[in-house]
Order: C-alpha cells, then sequence, then structure tokens
C-alpha cells in the first residue's frame, strides 16, 4: 500500500506548479502581476520558480497594459496574474483595450473556491461573466485535469486569427489539487478555424480591379502587424506605383520614407490622405476595421471607390463599409498570392495614369497644417519631432498615451518599421502608454523606448514609477505638459465656445515626484533646453522624467469634426479646406 | 433594406456560460432576439439554439459572422420559412362558459390540439404547429379569453437531406 502511495504521488504534481510548467511549455518566462488571498499557492510557487521572472506591479491594469505593451514589442502572447474581485475588476481596461487593438494576451486571474462561487464571497466577483463581451474567450477552471489543455488552448486563440486576450479564471481550491504533468499533443477546437488563406479568385478580381485603377489608394491597417504582411505589403506598392496610407494602429507597416508613402490618414490624419482615400477609384484596405475615425460620415466615404478589403476576422468586413471584394484571410498570405499572380502575367498596369494621380496627391500635400499658436513658449509639436531626430537612428519603440501628444506623434513621428509605435487606438485609454512602455522595455531590454504623455494620462497609472525602479527599467517619459485634458478641451473650444468645463488640470511637481522615487527628472521649458534635455535623458542609464511646459492652447490640425465626410478637412483655427 | 424575420439554427458545445456569451452578443451590438430555445442534441457535448431574430440582410449577415466567432459556436444555418420544417408549442388557459364550451372544443380539434387539463371554468389547452398555425390558434382563442399563455420558442429542422452535425452524417 505504501509503495503504491509512492507512484502515485510521484507522478502527481500542484497544480500551481503545473500551471507553471505549462506556461514554461508555451515559452513564457516572463510574466507581469500582483498577488492576493487567492493566488497564494500560485505565488508561492514562483518564490521556488528559476524559470519565471515576475514583474510585481503597483496597479493590475498596469499589468495588463504592461503585457500587451510587451506583446506589441515582440509578437508574443504577454501574460499577466490578477487576484480575484478587485484585483480582476482593475484589469478589465487593460483586456478591453488589448481586445479593440488585437493584441494576444493570456490573464489569469484568482477566484474564490469553487465550493464558495456564487455566495457572495470575499473578493468575489464573477469575472468570466464580465470579461465576456471584451475578451476573446475566457475559461473557468473546475477541474485541475484540463489545465494543460485549457493554457494550451488559451495561447492558441490569443495568438492567432485577429489576435486577443484570452482569461483563464483559477479557483483557489482547484489551484490547489495535485494533477498530473502531460501536456497536450492535440488543439481540439472544433469552433475554431480562422481562414489564413485568401481565396484565389478573389485574389485574382482583387488584382485585376487594383491593375485597371487609375486612382488607387491603399489603407494599411493594424492588422498587417500580426499577421506580418508589411514586406509583401511594400511589394505590392512598389511594383504598382500604388500610395499608401495607414490607419494609426497600422502605423509603421509601410515606411513613412518611401515616396509613396502618406502618412496617417482619419479624423487627425494628413490633409492630402484623406483627400486620396476620398478621391480614389478603387481603395485597397488591408487590415483595418474601418472604424469611425478613420472613415468619418462613412455614407460619403469613398463614395466613388470600388473597395477591396482583407482581414482574417469575416466581422471586419462589411461591418462600416460596403465591400466590393471580400477578402477574408492574412495580409501575408493573400498579398503574396496576389505578388505570385503578378509576377507570373506581369498585367498592365497603366502606369501614366498612376504618376498622374500621385502628382495630383503632390499637389495636395502644399497644404499642411501649422502650430497655430504663436507663443514664446515650448511649442509641443517641436518638442515631439526633437524627440524624432534624436532617436530615429536608434530604432527606438515609442508609447504615447491617448489625447492630443498622441496624434502629434503618429503625425510627425515618422515610423519605419512594425511595432515601434505602440498606442491606444480603438478603446483610447489614456494611462496606457506609461505601463505598456515598461512592458515593452521588458520585451526589448536593448532598446531605447520612450513613453510620450500628456500631463492628464500620465497620472492615470503613475504609481508605476515604483516598477520602473524596482527593475531598473530605462523608460523615458517624456510629458508634454500644457495644464489641460488637451483633446477635449480642443472640442470644448471649437464647439462649446471656450467653456473649458473641468479640462484644467493640475499636477505635482513632476520633477520633484521623480527624484522622490529615485528617477531623474528634468524640466524644460524654452526651445533650446530641449536638444540637451532629450540627450540627457538617453545617456542616462535609468528611466528619467522629463517635464516639457508647453504652450497650453495648441490644438492638433488637420481636424475632421466627427460626423464630417474625412474630406472636410480643418488645417488651422481660421483655414477652412474644403474639397 | 427592408427589416425581415430570420432564424438562425446554431449547434454549440453544450458548455456553461455559452448561452450568455451569445445572447450577450445580442445584447451588447443592439440585435434583436424574438425567440430562443435551447436544448441538448442527441450528443450531449453539444447544444442546438435556434433563435427567431430580425433585421436588415447586413444585420442579420453580421449576426452571423458574429456568433460564429464565438469560439463554442460549430456551425450556424440561416432558414428563411420555405427550406425548413418550423414547430413550436403553446400552452394556454382559456375561459369557458357552458355556451362557449364547444366553441372551444372545435377551435382545439381543428387546430389538431389537445385538451391537457379541465376545471369547472378553465381549460388548459395545447398545440403545435409553425408559426402561422399558432398565431391562428391564438387568434381564435382570444375571443373566449386567455388567462395565460405560454409558448416554447421555435424549433427547426431542414428539409433536405443534410443534416447540421459535428460529424457528418451522424444525426445528434
Amino acid at each position: 500500500m505504501a509503495e503504491i502511495e509512492t507512484k502515485v504521488k510521484k507522478e502527481t504534481m500542484n497544480g500551481a506548479k503545473v500551471l507553471l510548467e505549462c506556461l514554461r511549455n508555451e515559452g513564457v518566462d516572463e510574466i507581469f502581476g500582483y498577488p492576493g488571498g487567492v493566488l497564494l499557492g500560485i505565488y508561492e510557487e514562483l518564490f521556488h520558480c528559476d524559470f519565471i521572472k515576475h514583474y510585481l506591479v503597483r496597479h493590475e491594469q498596469a499589468a495588463i497594459h504592461a503585457a500587451e505593451g510587451y506583446a506589441r514589442a515582440t509578437g508574443k502572447a504577454g501574460v499577466a496574474i490578477v487576484t480575484s474581485g478587485p484585483g480582476a475588476t482593475n484589469a478589465i481596461t487593460g483586456i478591453a483595450n488589448a481586445y479593440y487593438d488585437g493584441y494576444p494576451l493570456v490573464i489569469l486571474t484568482g477566484q474564490v473556491a469553487v465550493t464558495q462561487i456564487g455566495n457572495d464571497a470575499f473578493q468575489e466577483a464573477d469575472i468570466v461573466g464580465i470579461t465576456r463581451p471584451c475578451c476573446k474567450h475566457n475559461y473557468l477552471l473546475k477541474d485541475i485535469k484540463k489545465l494543460p489543455q485549457v493554457i494550451k488552448h488559451a495561447f492558441h486563440i490569443a495568438t492567432t486569427g485577429k489576435p486577443g486576450p484570452v482569461v483563464i479564471d483559477l479557483p483557489k481550491d482547484v489551484i490547489g489539487n495535485k494533477t498530473e504533468l502531460k501536456f497536450p499533443d492535440k488543439i481540439e477546437l472544433p469552433g475554431y478555424n480562422p481562414n489564413y488563406v485568401g481565396h484565389p479568385r478573389q485574389c485574382e478580381k482583387a488584382l485585376e480591379l487594383l491593375c485597371r485603377a487609375r486612382r488607387p489608394v491603399i489603407i494599411s491597417g493594424g492588422g498587417v502587424i500580426p499577421t506580418e504582411g508589411y514586406n509583401e505589403l511594400t511589394e505590392l506598392a512598389n511594383k504598382m506605383g500604388i500610395p499608401v496610407t495607414n490607419t494609426l494602429m497600422g502605423i509603421g507597416t509601410f515606411p513613412a520614407d518611401n515616396p509613396l508613402s502618406l502618412g496617417m490618414m482619419g479624423m487627425h490624419g494628413n490633409f492630402w490622405a484623406n483627400l486620396a482615400v476620398s478621391n480614389c477609384d478603387v481603395l485597397f484596405a488591408v487590415g483595418t476595421r474601418f472604424n469611425d475615425r478613420i472613415t468619418g460620415n462613412v455614407k460619403k466615404f469613398a463614395r466613388d471607390a470600388k473597395i477591396i478589403h482583407v482581414d482574417v476576422d469575416p466581422c471586419s468586413i462589411g461591418k462600416n463599409v460596403r465591400v466590393d471584394i471580400p477578402i477574408v484571410g492574412d495580409s501575408k498570405n493573400v498579398l503574396r498570392s496576389m505578388l505570385d499572380m503578378y509576377d507570373a502575367s506581369q498585367p498592365n498596369i497603366y502606369p501614366d495614369d498612376k504618376i498622374a494621380w500621385i502628382k495630383q496627391i503632390d499637389e495636395w500635400k502644399q497644404k499642411r497644417a501649422m502650430p497655430v499658436t504663436n507663443t514664446d513658449k515650448l511649442h509641443p509639436q517641436n518638442v515631439i519631432e526633437k524627440i524624432y531626430e534624436m532617436t530615429k537612428d536608434k530604432d527606438a519603440i515609442i508609447a504615447t498615451e491617448v489625447g492630443q501628444h498622441q496624434m502629434w506623434t503618429a503625425q510627425l513621428y515618422k515610423f519605419n518599421k512594425p511595432r515601434r509605435l505602440i498606442t491606444s487606438g480603438g478603446l483610447g485609454t489614456m494611462g496606457f502608454g506609461f505601463p505598456a512602455s515598461m512592458g515593452a522595455q521588458v520585451g526589448q531590454k536593448d532598446r531605447l523606448v520612450f513613453n510620450i504623455a500628456g500631463d492628464g494620462s500620465i497620472q492615470m497609472n503613475i504609481q508605476e514609477l515604483a516598477t520602473c525602479v524596482d527593475y531598473n527599467l530605462p523608460v523615458k517619459i517624456a510629458i508634454i505638459n500644457n495644464g489641460y485634458l488637451g483633446m477635449v478641451r480642443q472640442w470644448q473650444e471649437k464647439m462649446f465656445d471656450k467653456h473649458y468645463s473641468h479640462t484644467k488640470i493640475s499636477s505635482p511637481d513632476f520633477v520633484k515626484l521623480a527624484e522622490s522615487y529615485g528617477i531623474k527628472g528634468i524640466r524644460v521649458t524654452k526651445e533650446e533646453e530641449l536638444e540637451g534635455a532629450i540627450q540627457e535623458a538617453i545617456n542616462h542609464p535609468g528611466p528619467v522624467v522629463m517635464d516639457f511646459i508647453v504652450e497650453p492652447f495648441e490644438m492638433v490640425y488637420p481636424w475632421v469634426l466627427a460626423g464630417k465626410p474625412i474630406n472636410q478637412v480643418l488645417l488651422s483655427n481660421e483655414c477652412k479646406c474644403e474639397d | 433594406m427592408s427589416k425581415h424575420r430570420h432564424t438562425l439554427s446554431v449547434l454549440v458545445q453544450n458548455e456553461a456560460g455559452v448561452l450568455s456569451s451569445l445572447s450577450g452578443l445580442f445584447s451588447g451590438r443592439g440585435y434583436n432576439i424574438e425567440s430562443l430555445t435551447v436544448a441538448p442534441t442527441l450528443d450531449p457535448a453539444f447544444s442546438r439554439v435556434t433563435i427567431v431574430t430580425f433585421g436588415d440582410d447586413a444585420v442579420i449577415e453580421q449576426i452571423s459572422k458574429q456568433l460564429n466567432r464565438l469560439i463554442n459556436t460549430i456551425k450556424i444555418v440561416e432558414f428563411s420559412s420555405e427550406d425548413c420544417i418550423d414547430r413550436e408549442f403553446v400552452l394556454c388557459k382559456v375561459n369557458v362558459k357552458e355556451e362557449t364550451r364547444s366553441d372551444v372544443l372545435r377551435v382545439v380539434e381543428v387546430s389538431e390540439g389537445k385538451v391537457v387539463n379541465i376545471t369547472p371554468r378553465v381549460y388548459t389547452l395545447q398545440a403545435i404547429g409553425n408559426e402561422s398555425q399558432i398565431a391562428t390558434f391564438i387568434e381564435l382563442l382570444r375571443p373566449f379569453g386567455i388567462k395565460e399563455l405560454v409558448r416554447s420558442g421555435k424549433v427547426v429542422i431542414s428539409r433536405e437531406n443534410e443534416f447540421i452535425n459535428v460529424k457528418q452524417n451522424v444525426g445528434i
């Protein structure tokens, strides 16, 4: 009897240990998290674990954002662990953010014991119920034997198709049970079969239409990043001479220094990019959801164009704009097969028409938005341009928060590669950028990582300065400090008679604050101090907070007011351009 | 585009929370549910959900795609009235008086229904039929005074010799 017992003991393992082994099996070596009562068993295993490094954050929301920053910078799934109840509810914003922008996360949430679920136990929340509409899939683990399979499925679902967050809720008693460590060799998900290869006939029709086009434009969206179609996209555009514009999420998928690049389009996109999309005859959209920030008034969007839409998620196709040629598939496969067809047949592409079209766009390019205020204070745009100049040769990663500084970064920082701009596009989460930049720094330890922030946004997750100190994450935080919630203030100025209702925001002395954390703080108030300060921050081996005191009343232009067609662009306070 | 009524037959994995994610999708995206019926299939690992909804073609296409996107959804078939057999079950309590008793019984007879319980003043009736048959049954009983009415929601099966199953040609 005693012999049999030892044999059984040998084969089984504590559930928490199995969990860590399963994570290792998925290639996870760094996770972000915050402990709590129901996670004690897992944290005990982490204490003894030498193959997973845990980063302790200061707020659960930041753990999820950091994991997303990690995922965006590396292309791997980010992993975060948070406790039950408030730990898990704090994580919701992070989960929703990753769901909107389509980045892979596996989030482990603690849960009260199965026997207590539904009894309003201490720190209980129905996290599977709460996260259902804002995650790609979720699990409540009720049987420890299923843990290896659930982990395998979770990583598979998170990283394939349109990537997204997967939540696994782990009740305390279940994870405390023992089980056998046996990695599943198969993925059994009969209801989940993303279509990766575009239909060949559809690809052929799309290519024919593009070849015949007189005024074609490509929109390259965020979906091109996970499906890694950027090289094919660039090749196709170059070969056929088609200008390319990016959505905010698609920035970096087409090199900004390519002569065919029109830069960003949409609400604060380039005037000429919006005009090109409005006047094109064939619109080739790859990996974009046609969000309202891109389309403006959807009824007037690209009215004369035939639209080809490639997306790995069938739901994105035909949701917001009508599509003439839908192609469900991943961008790399679809563009590769179009390129193969093109190379094989060498069709006539009417190069003269395409050159005339680009000439027309070049004329539109003469109209540019300029800083609107005449001031002796720092122009926020100049700060961002200076950061660009001083980091462009360093292959830096730039994370932003949400608001004016985000739009200026998207407009003025020229990204030539994907996974260099990390920004919250769909959900528009203030407080995302700083923790995301920490996660990016963890994922890319040798790279220079900047967080361009506003004075409002940075205060939403400023507690993470302590995390940067603990792990010496040398993130350079550039606060574009204008004393207002600038983007909302801008709308109030234009649409609500300058009634700045609750948008004037006070801040601590950021330099002193940084110093109280043991971080280097630099204040910049004059143009001539810019270069030295940024250089000092880059040279400093640890994290740095730069407080740029800028002109408060600067506006982001170009600007398409919400609900207007995207060719009705405001370029300054006075000028109004309609075309 | 005009709005029409559509019937969706959705095969799902029979797991906790599946119905919630499905119905949550309708409420979260502002789609309508007119009726919804759920029961396990022959293989208890799967359930069949029959949803009656209405909207224009674009909305129905989105609903169908969104349902398909759920990880636990195996297959979705959209039916129009011609290509399927649809049935609904109804139970109803109706007032009866001496002078109306035979009229009530005649309605039951014509509708191929049944009297399932009798009390001196109230009859409980059942009927099975397609949408229009059930509607007629209810309209015919309304003048007598319907005290209570319970409907099952619609279930459908295709007319064709095709089987909407996980494993081909196994009737779960």
